[in-house]
């Protein structure tokens, strides 16, 4: 919302000298000052001068020599972008020396070679609207020299931007803002009252309302004002509507968006002649139900939905609360207006306007809630707007009454205020800083409890605690004095928070960068992945990349990695940690959502990911967790991969991914990868390091190879080995692998360094002959053989 | 006997010094004084003495032995010192000649972020809460005093999935339903602050992508007030941001709390002197507050006259870059390796 300073200055008496005081002022209140603009300021040293010749500049096709009289006659050289110049126009010369309103300083130079002596301006450049298309021309007439403030009538004044929050209606017009600033600097506020000489005469005659559904419109208002004659407004009129951001039309639009930025009362001009015997019908629309709109586009309505006033044929001629119709647009033939003064129901013109795609800034209003106590005001201000041109208010209106609720007073009590904001104000200042701003205060039966009427343009209050924001409002946030907190409450991570950053801190530690590539994936992306298809689809993505939610980090990862090597980073280690989402589980409606830990090794083997495993059981304490290759993952290297599994339970996926993804994904080196189902990794007890017993007696190591088939995984039989050699094994270790000659095809021999000790004695011969006769026995079943 | 003793004690320490190694030298101790060395066998040949004789060689014998075995060690000693000196000449490293350095890995810097925000958070009494990122509408919406068709939805784009009836699961557009989550499933008082990655239906530019993240804090307990909130985020800004920075509370609307509020920071490029950062204002805005709004309390089952709260959040990603001077917010989502390393930790 824009609001002028002169505009504001007609409700209340604000002072003009320091308008960013007083833009402090409406923000502390919450309307946020976006920015102030001093119109007509920076305009020194802008002047009027008569196109005297244009001239094409010998080295450049994009800009023209102007050569301006300034008055004195003489011809004064200018380069100029705009092509919208004709000679004998007058237009507005910025000079030698001059700052203009955006600070830039304008000076004496050379433009390929050509002097310009000063820069003719756009309307744009001179703070005067939005117009940067061409020069600003000007009425011909003007003297030359003449300063622009003066060329132009322009009023120094100061605009400012506003952000208005959903729960302000009242702050959507330039009379509730200045009602609130005014309460705030205790300042007198009034809304003028219109003077309109009334016609003599019975609008009831002239035309009628009928609401045939009293749960789209509250109050529905009618006058008529005859003696119209369509023509351009007064030129105060216009700017200050341009100003607000709005474009100027005719004095009828023009005189209805004025009220609307004032008052906040959107309304609505009919021509009377294009609407049978004046007689008008609300209703919710028929199901397809078609209408061309203002703006010329035929818009086809949703029953139930969207509203529309009809003719007495029952034709639609307005959509209720967001434009109107084109069949009964103003025209210049239009010499008597039936003006509509409304309430909508906030929340079905917000529907309506939504789902249509269609907002204006009457719906923006509606939608919020206008003051209904204000509909008759409006007119006859509307009225007294255009009475200049001879227009006269017809006496007597049309009032139709749907639901519209009244907001009981609400109970409100000063121990409750105090509690909530952590202040000690009195129940008499509670009354002097709601009642500026229309709130109703009188005393109950029950001490320090008011009972608090709301006005009708604050429909946003409704209860207590809204009541209590309006008096924090204009108590001011800034004099509620914090509280430090003293809280007996401890704070801790939960053991999952902890686990993560254990894994993230082992990661970074091994030289791995965590990445956080988008959730989304495009269609295909899994599939070229070697993953299951089936996935959460989003309803409504701004792009096919967006459009499915991940199962897999593997996309994401495999994609960015393809991104550092396109950028020639090769042998890039990733990991994320992050959501996964499958279809939901029967039964649920949220989806199956998990989160993994993955990483990625560019240019290494899956060896390389098994042991980045290890160091991740080992720091996380996952024990009893194998690697199981009887079935390797879709996507993975059927023969360098496998599942990591805990008796049952899948705990992730481990190996390298498939050559064949690698292809299709165009990337150049192998990729080792390892993923792990955090919730289920996590689920059970782990990351118990229990105290062992260091003995002080002497260790000793057994060192046995044996030959086994290639098909026999090297952990099981280390597991073999631990459980044979008892208690006496301290650790044991693969210190060796190795096939060829004279090992046999097919088989490879392992060799295991045993270190063994007793917590209570030096170990003897016995012992060790003991430990390696039970590991020798118990690798038969694996067709493990010992060898020489 | 005496004779033998004395001349080999007499020679010693010729041959002690001619010994040129470590090595050398533990072979004249071997002759000397080794199981087979002259010494030992002279005193094998002591059974053959008379007493007074066996006294007089045994005290020669032990003499002759000391003598020789600090001549040993004193020429040990300069052995020794002399070979670790030529061995270290040898062994000379140039320390910057390497081949292969080793790298560390690097933290997201939303990571980075989230861990000394939830850090600070924790020092101040709160836990942290997490909650699923796809959430039904009920926990991103109703619950939250935002029901449909509510012009406040408007504040927020929402992308829904395709699962149950139409538009009502959706990707959380905002932490908020975790503060849901966290008042249904467990019981006053709460302290506790919920970070997470959020989601809205915007197109990625330098300041926006469809995906970040935010942390909220949510306060529930007795008498608890406006004052609280306010000293709290003060608390927490000058705990995070440093104690030059101050806070400050200007009135909003959101349908979730009541009295709203936004919550500016002085802005930490100028310490409020006015900025380009600033737009000359000083201040930055950080996030949304307020009071939890009695209807959410009434949702989750909470009487709002026993209790009230306050609630609180901020994008995580804009403190992430601000710390270190990103310009662009899609350079954190691409996973460049030439980003990530920047930011070790």
């Amino acid at each position: 919302m824009k609001v002028l300073l002169s505009w504001l200055q007609e409700f209340a008496p604000f002072p003009s000298d320091d308008p960013v005081a007083l833009g402090d002022v409406m923000s502390d209140l919450g309307m946020a000052v976006e920015s102030i603009e001093r119109i007509g300021e920076g305009l020194d040293g802008i002047v009027t001068v008569k196109v005297l010749e244009l001239r094409k500049h010998p080295d450049a096709d994009k800009i023209q020599l102007v050569d301006v009289d300034l008055g004195d006659g003489e011809a004064l050289q200018i380069c100029c972008g705009a092509t919208n110049l004709t000679v004998g126009d007058v237009v507005p010369l910025a000079t030698l020396g001059t700052t203009m309103p955006d600070g830039m300083e304008i000076a004496r130079r050379k433009m390929r070679g050509e002097w310009s002596n000063g820069m003719l301006c756009s309307g744009r450049e001179l703070a005067l609207g939005e117009d940067h298309s061409g020069i600003y021309i000007l009425d011909p007439s003007l003297a030359l020299g003449t300063p622009i403030v003066e060329a132009l009538g322009i009023t120094p004044d100061v605009l400012f931007d506003l952000e208005i929050n959903p729960n302000r209606p009242d702050a959507m017009s330039v009379a509730g803002v200045a009602r609130d600033l005014a309460a705030r600097l205790g300042l007198p506020f009034a809304i003028p009252v219109p003077t309109v000489e009334e016609l003599a005469g019975d609008a009831g005659s002239i035309a009628s309302v009928d609401i045939i559904d009293p749960d789209l419109c509250g109050l529905f208002h009618i006058r008529v004002i005859e003696g119209i004659k369509v023509e351009p407004s007064p030129r105060w009129i216009s700017d200050r509507l341009t100003a607000l951001g709005m474009r100027p039309i005719n004095n009828v639009v023009d005189a209805s968006n004025y009220v609307m930025l004032e008052l906040g009362q959107p309304n609505h001009t009919y021509d009377l002649a294009t609407v049978p015997g004046g007689a008008l019908r609300v209703r919710w629309a028929h199901d397809g139900e078609t209408i061309t709109t203002l703006d010329g586009i035929e818009r086809t309505l949703t029953g139930g939905r969207d509203g529309v006033i009809t003719d007495a044929s029952d034709s639609a001629i307005g959509i209720a609360g967001v434009m109107g119709g084109a069949s009964t647009e103003i025209s210049e033939t239009t010499t008597t207006v039936l003006l509509e003064c409304a309430w909508w129901q906030p929340m079905a013109i917000a529907r309506s306007s939504k789902f249509m795609g269609l907002r204006s800034e009457a719906s923006a209003r509606f939608e919020r809630g206008v003051d209904p106590a204000i509909v008759d005001l409006a007119a006859r201000r509307l009225a007294e707007l255009l009475a200049p041109s001879g227009a006269r208010l017809v006496q007597g209106s049309v009032s139709a009454d749907g639901d519209l609720s009244v907001t009981p007073a609400v109970r409100v009590r000063t121990k409750r205020v105090n509690q909530l904001l952590g202040t000690e104000i009195a129940t008499e200042q509670i009354v002097s800083l709601l009642t500026p701003i229309g709130f109703v205060c009188s005393a109950t039966d029950e001490v320090e409890v008011l009972s608090v009427t709301v006005p009708t343009f604050r429909p946003d209050t409704t209860n207590e605690t809204d009541v209590i924001e309006e008096i924090a409002r204009h108590y001011g946030y800034s004099k509620i004095v914090g509280r430090a907190p003293t809280s007996a409450h401890t704070g801790s991570l939960t053991p999952i928070q902890r686990d993560r950053r254990s894994i993230r801190q082992v990661l970074v530690g091994r030289g791995i960068h965590e990445a956080m590539p988008l959730p989304f994936l495009a269609p295909g992306d899994l599939a070229r992945c070697g993953l299951p298809a089936e996935a959460v689809t989003v309803t409504n993505p701004l792009a096919a990349e967006e459009s499915i939610l991940r199962t897999s980090l593997r996309p994401g990862l495999l994609r960015a990695i393809a991104y550092n090597e396109s950028h020639r980073t090769d042998g890039v280690s990733l990991f994320e940690l992050g959501k996964v989402f499958a279809l939901p589980a029967h039964g649920e409606t949220l989806p199956d959502e998990r989160e993994h830990l993955a990483v990625a090794l560019a240019g290494c083997d899956a060896r390389a990911a098994a042991n980045i495993w290890a160091l991740l059981a080992q720091t996380l304490g996952l024990n009893d967790v194998g690697i199981d290759q009887s079935a390797p993952p879709a996507g993975l290297h059927p023969g360098r991969s496998g599942v990591l599994r805990r008796g049952g339970e899948q705990l992730g996926e481990i190996g390298e991914i498939d050559p064949g993804v690698l292809d299709a994904l165009g990337l150049r080196e192998r990729v080792a990868w390892l993923q792990l189902d955090l919730g289920v990794a996590l689920a059970a007890p782990h990351g118990e390091h229990r105290y062992h017993h260091i003995s002080r007696y002497p260790s000793s190591d057994l060192d046995l190879a044996f030959e086994v088939d290639n098909a026999v995984a090297a952990a099981s039989i280390e597991a073999a080995v631990r459980s044979a050699a008892g208690p006496l094994l301290v650790t044991v270790n693969l210190f060796d692998v190795f096939r060829g000659h004279p090992v046999p095809d097919g088989r490879r021999s392992l060799a295991y360094r045993l270190r063994l000790q007793a917590p209570d004695r030096t170990l003897t011969d016995e012992d060790i002959g003991g430990v390696q006769r039970s590991v020798v026995e118990a690798l038969i079943p694996l067709g493990a053989t010992l060898r020489g | 006997m005496i004779d033998d003793i004395t001349r080999i004690a007499g020679a010693a320490p010729v041959l002690i010094a001619d010994a040129s190694s470590v090595d050398e030298l533990r072979a004249v101790e071997a002759d000397l004084l080794g199981k087979k060395g002259e010494l030992t066998l002279l005193k094998k040949g002591m059974g053959g003495l008379d007493p007074e004789g066996r006294k007089a060689a045994g005290a020669a014998l032990n003499e002759a032995r000391e003598s020789i075995e600090a001549a040993l060690a004193v020429r040990r000693n300069d052995l020794e010192r002399a070979e670790r000196a030529s061995m270290v000449a040898t062994e000379q490293l140039d320390l910057t000649e390497l081949l292969e350095t080793p790298e560390r890995g690097s933290l997201h810097l939303v990571t980075q972020t989230w861990d000394r925000l939830v850090d600070v958070f924790i020092g101040m009494g709160f836990s942290v809460a997490e909650g699923p990122e796809v959430e039904t509408d009920w926990y991103n919406f109703e619950a939250l005093n935002i029901p449909a068709a509510h012009p406040a939805r408007g504040m927020w784009d929402t992308l829904y999935v395709d699962l149950g009836d139409p538009e009502t699961v959706l990707l959380r557009t905002h932490t908020s339903p975790v503060q849901i989550r966290v008042m249904t499933d467990g019981e006053p008082p709460i302290y506790a602050v919920m970070p997470g990655r959020v989601y809205r239906r915007d197109t990625a530019d330098a300041s926006h992508m469809p995906v970040f993240h935010q942390i909220e804090g949510l306060v529930v307990d007795r008498n608890i007030s406006f004052a609280d909130l306010a000293g709290t985020l003060e608390a927490f800004t000058s705990a995070y941001f440093g104690g030059s920075i101050h806070s400050r509370l200007r009135p909003s609307y959101f349908p979730f709390t009541e009295p709203s509020a936004e919550y500016d920071i002085n802005c930490v490029f100028c310490e409020g002197n006015g900025c380009r950062t600033c737009g000359q204002t000083g201040w930055l805005e950080l996030g949304g507050c307020g009071m939890v709004h009695p209807t959410v309390l009434t949702n989750v089952g909470l009487d709002p006259e026993e209790w009230s709260g306050f609630a609180f959040g901020f994008g995580l990603d804009r403190l992430a870059l601000m710390r270190h001077g990103v310009d662009d917010i899609r350079e954190m989502y691409t996973g460049d390796v030439r980003f990530l390393e920047q930011f070790p930790s």
